[in-house]
């Protein structure tokens, strides 16, 4: 039986080691969103000394390149990309206080493992449905890479943003595996 | 001899992009709902019901049905009796870029090698058959980044054959699980050379999902396909379920003695298309 669990953000560990695969959960909060040129850029500068465009600790990454917001609204179409293309880099990030990430698809057996070892869950958004989760977005602000276009690092503020549990903090694999 | 201005074709292609970005088109709307009413899963039933619920939403609010509104693909048929005055790839590269950028669309194309972004999304990828006639038909499809990195080509050989083709197809679902977004369309070609291929995969994405292929032996490889990539229980957005796929599309094309191409185009199941004739 799954579950519906209201959070916030940040997320603190308790919050993480809660969740069980398949539970739905609604967030609410600031969440930050990053694709591939931007985690990339985010994880270089590091290395320079750089300080990350937003605080790492329980912060929860969207992989998400948002259509331009029309006149009136905040932004555009804004449903998950395909996660797996984070995949190299998502285990630093979570070593770097992250705890949660929003996405869709499967994610490498190193991440699975990163998640229970940090504490953290991957979270799915249903994929292609960018216009039905662009309701739940209340506010959105361009904070780093901004030449990156769709691709620039924002904050966007969410209000029970639906959510499933895919892979949890202890192993969990919610994607069925093809009888292949 | 007919003639066509150019300035049109960018007119109509800037008007394309944008409304095949927001309305779902009928026969994918049709298969979603029916889909729907037959989903046993209860978890992809309710994702189904999400993605008809979004195809609303899309068309009531003018949003792009997707955020990833795709690489422009164009497949322009022109008459042989028909003279377009001015630079056709010109002309709908125009098209794309206003139409991009006033229909409020996400611009997803970039330098291959440095990943710098072009900045309107051009240019577009333009397929042109030369055909009888004075029309000119162009076909608008904007291909997610997604499901098309989930796509494959295999060079068979002949020993392998049709248990060869259908095992490739199968193995390349089945890999891809929930990333391509499904339930989707599975884009086929089979024969022709190590470019012809994927091409006729494409082409075959443009069918119309109610379409009937005019040969009886491709049809029922289409049949057996279908049944069998809903077998695998993937489901939509690989929550499981018996809709994995809302079509399987096979162009063939004669080959070379010593060869079987292969090649598996999937499509999302925001499967946006457009066309108009000129």
């Amino acid at each position: 039986m799954s579950r519906e669990i209201k959070l916030s953000t940040p997320l603190q560990e308790e919050d993480v080691l809660h969740l069980r695969t398949g539970d739905k959960v609604l967030l609410s909060g600031h969440i930050y969103t990053a694709r591939d040129a931007a985690h990339k850029r985010l994880l270089q500068d590091l290395d320079q000394g750089i300080e990350p465009p937003f605080n790492l600790q329980g912060a929860v990454v969207y992989y998400v390149g948002p259509t331009p917001a029309p006149p009136g609204r905040v932004i555009g179409s804004a449903g998950p990309t395909t996660s797996s293309r984070m995949d190299a880099y998502t285990p630093r990030m979570h070593q770097l206080g992250v705890r949660a990430t929003i996405g869709k698809g499967r994610r490498s057996q190193e991440v699975r493992r990163v998640l229970q070892e940090q504490k953290a869950v991957y979270l799915g958004a249903t994929g292609g449905a960018g216009a039905l989760l662009s309701r739940c977005i209340t506010g959105s602000w361009v904070l780093a890479f901004e030449e990156l276009g769709t691709e620039a690092i924002r904050e966007l503020e969410v209000l029970d943003f639906p959510l499933l549990v895919v892979n949890d903090a202890f192993g969990g694999e919610l994607y069925v595996t093809a009888g292949r | 001899m007919r003639s066509i201005d150019a300035r049109e074709v960018t007119r109509q292609v800037s008007q394309m992009v944008v409304e095949a970005n927001m309305v779902l088109p009928g026969d994918v709307s049709t298969a979603l709902e029916k889909a729907w009413e037959n989903e046993d899963n209860p978890s992809g039933r309710e994702i189904l019901g999400q993605l008809l619920e979004n195809a609303r939403l899309a068309r009531e609010m003018s949003l792009p049905l997707c955020q990833d509104t795709g690489l422009a693909v164009f497949f322009v048929e022109l008459g042989q009796e028909c003279r377009l005055r001015g630079d056709l790839y010109q002309a709908v590269n125009a098209g794309v870029s206003r139409g991009y950028e006033e229909g409020f669309l996400r611009k997803s194309v970039c330098n291959p090698l440095s990943r710098k972004n072009t900045g309107d999304n051009t240019p577009a990828v333009i397929h042109l058959d030369l055909v009888p006639g004075d029309r000119l038909k162009i076909r608008f499809m904007p291909k997610g980044g997604g499901s098309e990195n989930m796509s494959g080509l295999a060079m068979l050989t002949p020993s392998q054959g049709l248990e060869g083709v259908k095992e490739f197809v199968l193995q390349r679902v089945a890999g891809a699980g929930p990333n391509p977004c499904p339930p989707g369309i599975i884009g086929i070609g089979i024969g022709g050379s190590f470019d012809q291929a994927p091409l006729l995969a494409k082409k075959a994405l443009f069918r119309p999902l109610d379409d009937i292929h005019p040969e009886q032996e491709v049809r029922d490889l289409e049949a057996e396909l279908f049944e069998a990539v809903n077998a695998l229980g993937i489901g939509p957005m690989g929550m499981g379920g018996r809709t994995t796929c809302l079509g399987v599309k096979i162009q063939a094309a004669p080959c070379h003695i010593a060869s079987l191409p292969v090649a598996v185009n999937i499509q999302c199941h925001a499967a946006r298309h457009k066309e108009v004739s000129l």
